[in-house]
């Protein structure tokens, strides 16, 4: 096994060395920039396949936008509803999971909502929500939007009032509200590790599977739109699938904390 | 407080070290921006002082639409040229979606009526004084546009100096043609605005400063080329 994919690995920087940097436009969401992660494999990727990814960091909805006007070649998001959606009006060729982190709820460190005794996310929610404690929501349609919509809705919770304010921005433009206002906010963990503006804030709650992340990787559909790089974007798919991105993914760690789980599998 | 001094500290260790990283987005910074002038100076001046010459039916009207587009959102004008530039939109196929030409564009688009606005505030005074001259030379409509241009010159520099302040500094539109792609569409302001979203303020500040130290260069700059405010002058 270890042989193979040294032999793989050698292979792919011969052909890397000799193939020159083709340019592949990917949008990804800003939780996936936030984290850095994309600096320890974009580097990886243009030694080994001779791909200059360039990224699009934006919210998930203005990812699936851009990718459906074919502006990007590729979408990288974490929203599997939105995701197969967009997949059914023929914007995408297929979905392929590549990796999970997961989503944390950040609050000021006193915890005035007793967060922190909650087993479940809806409980540590409904607590909040109960303490009409300040919670500040990214309100911009994006993944982790998303996914705290989905929560508020399983704790049965009406997610309004002057205690919640939506501030339509990106991950870490929120995060600074909720530093600012000293508020809870639902974040992926690997931005909220990433974050250098943390002040009074820490975990609140974190654990349950329930805050599983998955991101999944999409091809831009080029029968939908024809100048996209579909062989550059196949040939993305097999490394971003390969045991070296597994390595690179897992190996990444922030303060000790390995952020992202690999768990695409194989065809 | 703080921040600022940490700011100011980490923006002279940018300098001194000619940050590469930093070398390239002040460059396309600069690049983009100064095309945009140029354009938009180019479109603007002329039109300016055509407004002055010119009477029409509709110039009030048309004068007052330029004034009231010097105040269009830069989002606004960002998210116009996206779909215009997009794949599916008119313009797709010639590909300029995120990239340099693109950020030009939408600048190009901001800042032309506040060029038209203030060179036309300008040239009206001019002409009043010019006026009677003009006519009585049997000077023709280019003819006046140019004198009225060439003369103005000083005023006008000031429209374009105005229009270079607003681009240099907007974030809203590039961010959305350009993308913010590191080595390929990232300039100063979006630069900052990645650094603020990553809570890095210091760097952000740092970043800021640069920008405004540019701005003041350029500035001084187009004075002492074209010898305007110098101290022996009035």
């Amino acid at each position: 096994m270890k042989f193979k994919s040294l032999i793989l690995a050698a292979a792919l920087a011969v052909a890397g060395s000799f193939a020159s940097a083709e340019e592949f436009k990917m949008s990804v969401t800003t939780s996936f920039a936030n984290s850095g992660l994309a600096e320890v494999l974009l580097p990886e990727i243009e030694k080994d396949i001779g791909l200059t990814v360039q990224l699009l960091i934006v919210g998930t909805g203005q990812a699936l936008e851009l990718g459906a006007n074919g502006d990007v070649d590729a979408v990288l998001v974490h929203s599997k509803k939105a995701e197969e959606k967009w997949l059914g009006e023929g914007n995408g060729t297929h979905r392929r999971e590549i990796m999970y982190n997961d989503f944390i709820i950040i609050g000021p460190a006193a915890d005035p909502a007793g967060a922190k005794a909650a087993t479940t996310a809806t409980d540590a929610l409904k607590a909040i929500a109960a303490a009409q404690a300040k919670f500040v929501s990214r309100g911009d349609d994006s993944g982790t939007h998303k996914m705290e919509l989905a929560l508020w809705k399983k704790a049965e919770v009406a997610a309004e009032g002057e205690w919640y304010a939506a501030v339509g921005q990106g991950m870490g433009a929120a995060l600074n509200t909720a530093a600012g206002m000293n508020a809870y906010i639902l974040a992926d963990r690997a931005s909220w590790l990433n974050f250098a503006n943390k002040a009074d804030l820490a975990i609140a709650f974190e654990g349950d599977p329930a805050l599983f992340n998955q991101y999944a990787y999409l091809p831009v559909n080029p029968a939908k739109h024809a100048h996209v790089k579909a062989d550059a974007a196949a040939k993305l798919e097999e490394w971003l699938v390969s045991p070296r991105a597994k390595e690179l993914i897992e190996g990444y760690k922030i303060d000790g904390q390995q952020l992202f789980v690999f768990n695409a599998t194989a065809n | 407080m703080e921040k600022i001094w940490e700011g100011l500290t980490q923006a002279a260790m940018l300098i001194v070290g000619f940050d590469p990283d930093l070398m390239e987005i002040t460059l396309l910074s600069l690049r983009v921006t100064i095309t945009a002038t140029l354009i938009a100076s180019a479109i603007g001046l002329p039109l300016g002082a055509w407004l002055v010459v010119n009477r029409f039916r509709f110039r009030r009207v048309v004068i007052a639409i330029i004034n009231a587009l010097m105040g269009l959102p830069p989002v606004v004008v960002g998210l116009f040229v996206y779909v215009l530039l997009s794949r599916s939109g008119p313009f797709g196929v010639l590909g300029l979606l995120f990239t340099p030409t693109a950020m030009i564009i939408a600048q190009v688009i901001i800042i032309t009526p506040i060029i038209v606005s203030i060179s036309h505030q300008a040239i009206r005074e001019l002409w009043a004084d010019y006026h009677d001259l003009l006519i009585s030379l049997n000077a023709t409509r280019r003819q006046r546009i140019a004198t009225l241009i060439m003369d103005g010159r000083r005023a006008l520099l000031t429209a374009s100096l105005a229009g270079f302040g607003r681009a240099i500094g907007e974030v809203g539109a590039i961010m959305i043609v350009g993308g913010n792609i590191d080595h390929a569409t990232r300039v100063l302001t979006t630069a900052i605005a990645l650094e603020t979203g990553k809570g890095e303020f210091g760097m952000a500040l740092a970043l800021g400063f640069i920008l405004i130290g540019l701005a003041i260069i350029v500035n001084l700059g187009v004075h002492m080329l074209s010898r305007t405010e110098r101290g022996s002058r009035w």
